[in-house]
């Protein structure tokens, strides 16, 4: 089997994260890969929740958009947008969130709203959609992002949604239910938070990547854990799995 | 009871220049029929609402009909970015587009307060973000246990207009599938139009149906394939071709004009 390239193994690592799960909260593009591949070869019980309101979704192709007809057609519960906000997410019924990001900062601040000066932007992007309630209130989140300069940055932009706002306690100050962002995995490796002082810290590499690769594409000083781990690269299975799905 | 009109009417009737007016439908069911009669109508000075403004908000602001835009999140899912959107924002083409905007959860928020003719609406959100700073949110305390909480203000639409997939002949009007915030946007609007794909002489119920009597909307057109192309769950497929294709037509302007032109100023009305 051809060896798996940088976004393979990424969404690969992302769909690990999903074994244990029993509710995930995904968007478009490489979550939903990965945790409708996590459905496929980890976690066939795995409740996939879309924000267009469809509750247990079970594509067997990557949708384009969040919203589907496969996906209302197979959930087991379509409901309203306010329905999916009030009574699904902000009481923190979802488990694990999947957000990706076009701005990320060391205590894993999202920012997908503006690059630039809010009102004489540069780039205008999408915004934040249901980013900030779901990373308030999803019992964890996992960011999927791109790794580069660009993305990893000292200072947003914007903060669309707090990941762990400035450090130790920002999240409880605000009163907020979900532990917050537990991981970001990109196509170099995985940044875990510290737990003391809530600073996104290198905690494993995939294979072929070095540490100074991440360094480089990391906007400030990146920290690095003592237990510094190789991620096991995908199995035939995972791949061959991921490789199926994404031809369909 | 709404009355059954030809789209062309229903817009002519219904749709002013200057009115605030939401097109909904969360991915599914969205109303480009009507949208696209709007701007052979040539309305102007609208303001714009809609959570996903999605490629019709992209065409409709590309066209220059629009001065203010409500929504939540401005992409074209799965693609990438809406480019006349953009534009809009910023350069200021084709003319400049103030903007508010919110989370999802804020507008569906407003729009419930809407519906149900209450001032504001009640969240836990925007809390430690910047958005705060930069849109119409304040803070309540609870009487009761003394919680913070964000209020946003009701959203209260001049017009809402929806798709769905059939009514009948007296106006009542059903549509399953994602219902998004059809219900709402209906409930909060002073006037509303519905198109449909079809009339037909019995609605037959449907579990888990949406049921929009007749006697809460003004009026009710026929628009066969008029969600196209977004979906109508049952009836008609989102094209997502078009939707990736959408992305190298509205990159350019001179280009996007022209093909606004041929496909949607100069076409019959659905």
């Amino acid at each position: 089997m051809k060896p798996a390239d940088a976004g393979e193994i990424q969404t690969v690592v992302a769909a690990r994260r999903l074994r244990s799960a029993r509710t995930v909260f995904i968007g478009v593009g490489r979550p939903s890969t990965a945790a409708i591949l996590s459905r496929q070869v980890h976690n066939p019980e795995l409740v996939l929740v879309y924000e267009s309101g469809t509750i247990g979704a079970k594509p067997q192709r990557i949708p384009l958009s969040i919203g589907d007809g496969e996906l209302a057609e197979t959930a087991d519960a379509v409901v309203s947008v306010p329905e999916m906000f009030s009574y699904w997410i902000g009481p923190g019924r979802i488990e694990v969130a999947f957000l990706g990001a076009a701005q990320v900062d060391r205590f894993a601040n999202l920012n997908s709203t503006v690059i630039g000066a809010y009102d004489h932007p540069r780039t205008r992007l999408p915004g934040a959609g249901g980013a900030p309630e779901i990373a308030a209130s999803c019992g964890e989140v996992i960011v999927v992002a791109p790794h580069s300069p660009r993305t990893f940055v000292e200072a947003l932009d914007f903060v669309t949604t707090v990941g762990h706002g400035d450090g130790p306690g920002a999240r409880e100050r605000l009163g907020f239910r979900g532990r917050g962002p537990t991981a970001v995995i990109t196509e170099l490796g995985v940044l875990e938070p510290d737990a003391e002082t809530k600073e996104l810290t290198l905690t494993q590499v995939h294979e072929g990547v070095e540490v100074d690769d991440v360094r480089a594409a990391t906007g400030w000083r990146l920290r690095v854990a003592e237990a510094l781990r190789t991620t096991e690269p995908p199995s035939d299975q995972e791949l061959g799995a991921l490789r199926e799905l994404v031809s369909r | 009871m709404a009355e059954l009109v030809t789209l062309t009417a229903g817009i002519e009737e219904l749709v002013r220049d200057g009115d605030s007016v939401a097109l909904e439908g969360f991915t599914h069911l969205i109303p480009f029929a009507a949208g696209h009669e709007v701007l052979r109508r040539r309305r102007t000075d609208l303001e714009l609402i809609r959570m996903t403004p999605d490629v019709l908000y992209d065409q409709m602001i590309g066209m220059g009909c629009a001065r203010r835009l409500v929504f939540s999140y401005g992409g074209n899912p799965g693609v990438g970015s809406l480019h006349r959107f953009r534009d809009a924002i910023e350069h200021g083409w084709p003319r400049p587009l103030e903007i508010e905007e919110h989370s999802h959860a804020g507008m569906a928020s407003r729009y419930v307060a809407g519906a149900a003719d209450l001032p504001f609406g009640v969240l836990r959100g925007y809390g430690g973000t910047d958005l705060a700073a930069h849109t119409q949110v304040g803070t309540v305390t609870c009487p009761f246990t003394g919680e913070e909480l964000a209020a946003v203000p009701a959203l209260r639409p001049d017009v809402a207009i929806v798709h769905a997939q059939e009514a009948d002949r007296q106006g009542n009007v059903q549509l399953w599938g994602i219902p998004g915030v059809h219900k709402e946007a209906v409930f909060s609007a002073t006037r509303s139009l519905v198109t449909v794909e079809r009339i037909v002489d019995e609605l037959e119920p449907r579990p888990g149906a949406v049921v929009l009597p007749g006697w809460v909307i003004d009026a009710v057109a026929e628009a066969p394939g008029g969600s196209r192309p977004s979906y109508s769950l049952g009836v008609t497929e989102r094209d997502n071709g078009f939707y990736r294709e959408w992305d190298a037509i509205s990159r350019d302007r001179d280009g996007f004009r022209a093909w606004m032109e041929q496909h949607v100023l100069s076409g019959v009305p659905a």
